[in-house]
């Protein structure tokens, strides 16, 4: 989507492409991330256990971290990309926001986490809020 | 399970979240703007962009927000997680206001008082939620009839 639309200045489609792209791969990224990290369990009890290098050792020991990383690096590709084409003021507010809202869903999918109606409101209010501060 | 109730170290870890990225973030825009326009068919100069001294600075703050988002990860929740490292956005908003002296539109005032509202409305919950079905047959009874009743 993003290569297709480089080449033209970027009309209403290509901006939400290239902002798809960054929400895309950074909910993925961050949902594997924090699969990874619920995977290996408290970095605090584990570095008092085995030290900083146990721990240091335990995260680059997970695939799924690695498989988080990659897509996370991907995300911030995306957005250096995004940010060159477009507004900070566009970019910034409706990648976090969007983020927000899709990794609540995402959580809720795929982590199981109890995404309560406390946890929906508040993310739906940080969502706003963000926009609203970064626009 | 961990521990439901942070502990003053757990909090500084999330202090530590919510400010390394917004002032991380800040540094890759002022890197970024000052380059010109970056094309795909040139992919070299988004990796030579990489070694300006902004968006090297901004990379470094966020390393130190990565690892500290990921000793988050490893204690509470994601949905837990991410308002707070939205509250790092007030934090800033608020730092422009009072150090640097920048106007704040009524606007911004109003998203500082959404996000600060939803971080608090998380903020007061637990920060690990019982997964439902793997977890349910450790927990005691009552407290699992109890949830059970409040999904209802």
């Amino acid at each position: 989507m993003t290569l297709l639309f480089s080449a033209a200045a970027p009309g209403a489609w290509s901006a939400a492409g290239m902002i798809a792209a960054v929400v895309l791969t950074s909910t993925t990224g961050e949902v594997l991330t924090a699969a990874a990290m619920k995977s290996i369990g408290d970095l605090d009890e584990i570095r008092a256990r085995s030290g900083m290098a146990g721990a240091i050792g335990a995260v680059v020991g997970c695939p799924l971290f690695f498989a988080g990383v990659s897509f996370l690096a991907l995300a911030f590709f995306a957005l250096l990309f995004a940010l060159n084409h477009l507004d900070l003021s566009l970019v910034a507010p409706a990648s976090a926001s969007l983020t927000l809202v899709t990794n609540a869903v995402a959580a809720k999918l795929f982590l199981k986490e109890n995404v309560d109606r406390r946890r929906w409101t508040a993310a739906a209010l940080v969502c706003l809020g963000v926009y609203l501060l970064a626009h | 399970m961990p521990h439901h109730k942070l502990t003053l170290r757990q909090y500084l870890v999330l202090g530590l979240v919510g400010l390394s990225a917004p002032l991380g973030d800040t540094c890759l825009s002022r890197g970024m703007t000052r380059l010109g326009s970056i094309s795909l068919d040139h992919p070299g100069t988004l990796v030579a962009a990489v070694f300006t001294p902004w968006i090297a600075a901004g990379i470094v703050l966020l390393i130190g927000f990565f690892a500290s988002y990921l000793t988050a990860l490893s204690w509470a929740d994601l949905t837990f997680v991410l308002p707070t490292t939205a509250f790092g956005n007030v934090i800033v908003a608020l730092l422009a206001r009072f150090w640097l002296h920048e106007p704040i539109s009524l606007q911004r005032w109003a998203g500082i008082a959404l996000i600060t509202v939803g971080v608090g409305f998380v903020a007061n919950g637990p920060a690990v939620t019982e997964r439902p079905a793997s977890e349910s047959q450790k927990r005691p009874e009552p407290i699992a009839a109890l949830e059970e009743e409040q999904v209802r």
